[in-house]
């Protein structure tokens, strides 16, 4: 019972629910960071802990703080472990620090978090929201990277900083510029939206 | 850092360096919002405001009261915390005293509090040490490129509605594509002026 609903919610938050694909939310960062790989997996890491640890603080003292004032509290909260993000990259990642710049301040205003943290967070048990702060995260780290991906690939001919194309490649400016990750998100969705529509009528079939 | 003048920082915010179209900041409620034109003004006009706003506090609030105690690594929460506060105060001024303009803006104002591009704006600024009159020039000029580029969705999306878009595409997937395209229009005003 208890493991069959972890894989629901794990299910839930890195595909049919997730984030960027389908609520559409989280998505100023998600965009801002996808031009390296690595940069955008060092934000998903920093996201998926800052989520799924608020969500489980938040959790845990639900039945504590008045309804009134939550929204402060939570935001308190996140900011609390933003924070903790920031100092550690700051300490051992002082490059990737100043590269994703006021992006891991404004992971704080990154609706994923307070979304979860008030549509899951301040219902159900700490656990349980652990775990699904953890699933929304790597949704959101999947999307990022499925992103980075192509931007990395196409606009430097590398992937992580691995040379993967050689001197003959002509890398694709646009790639590196701001329109290309909307368009690439864009595309994301739409691929997305056309895989589950697939797999709903075949499990409509069956 | 080289000194700018805060007018061209002014206008570069508002083309070369679009919150939205160039450093994606406040894309949630731009998406959510941008269905009609005159909605989209309002918060539009909102936002500017609280950037002014909350620009002028938070500057002071860092110069003067964490600098001084090296305490810069509150900065996340005390921003938060004073865009929150300041919302809240506008939100009961605008009530008590300019009603129209309260029920213009009044449902947006809520919403602004957790715009990105609010705290981006205090970010930027702290990163890149502006002056205050820098500061005051840059969070102007963001918010009314942000005003610029919502009213411009808005119209587009108001067009689109008679489009026929493949149905995986409709909704988010189209919208995403049109800022797409924005965003590769506005590179062509990269030559007037250039801020890190």
């Amino acid at each position: 019972m208890a493991k069959q609903k972890t894989r629901e919610i794990f299910s839930m938050g890195v595909w049919l629910d997730n984030p960027i694909l389908r609520q559409l939310i989280g998505i100023c960062s998600a965009l801002a960071v996808t031009n390296l790989l690595v940069n955008s997996l060092v934000m998903g890491i920093g996201t998926t802990f800052v989520t799924a640890f608020s969500s489980l603080t938040i959790s845990s003292i639900r039945n504590y703080t008045p309804n009134h004032i939550r929204m402060m509290v939570q935001v308190l909260i996140i900011a609390a472990y933003v924070i903790m993000v920031d100092i550690f990259l700051k300490a051992y990642m002082p490059e990737m620090s100043k590269a994703l710049g006021p992006y891991i301040g404004l992971i704080i205003t990154n609706c994923i978090i307070m979304g979860r943290a008030e549509a899951y967070a301040q219902k159900n048990k700490p656990m349980p929201s652990f775990f699904d702060g953890i699933a929304n995260g790597i949704g959101y780290t999947g999307v990022l990277l499925f992103i980075a991906f192509f931007r990395e690939l196409l606009g430097f001919g590398s992937l992580f900083g691995i040379q993967i194309f050689g001197d003959w490649w002509t890398p694709w400016t646009i790639m590196i510029m701001p329109p290309s990750a909307f368009f690439l998100l864009g595309i994301a969705i739409w691929l997305a939206h056309n895989l589950r529509e697939k797999y709903q009528s075949e499990g409509a079939k069956s | 850092m080289i000194e700018l003048n805060p007018f061209v920082i002014f206008i570069a915010a508002i083309f070369t360096n679009n919150m939205i179209l160039s450093n994606f900041l406040g894309m949630c409620s731009f998406v959510a919002v941008s269905k009609e034109i005159n909605t989209s003004l309002g918060l539009g006009q909102a936002v500017t405001f609280v950037l002014a706003g909350t620009s002028i506090i938070n500057y002071l609030v860092y110069h003067y009261l964490l600098v001084p105690y090296n305490l810069e690594f509150l900065r996340f929460i005390i921003f938060i915390i004073s865009i929150a506060a300041f919302v809240q105060l506008i939100e009961m001024i605008l009530e008590r005293y300019i009603p129209n303009l309260y029920y213009a803006l009044g449902i947006f104002l809520p919403l602004i509090t957790v715009n990105c591009a609010i705290l981006g704006v205090s970010l930027f600024m702290v990163i890149r040490d502006y002056t205050f009159l820098q500061s005051f020039g840059f969070a102007v000029g963001s918010g009314l490129g942000w005003t610029l580029a919502i009213v411009a969705l808005a119209g587009i999306r108001q067009k689109l509605k008679r489009a026929d878009v493949p149905k995986g595409l409709e909704g988010p997937g189209i919208t995403l594509i049109v800022i797409g395209l924005m965003a590769l229009a506005f590179i062509g005003f990269s030559g007037i002026v250039q801020i890190s």
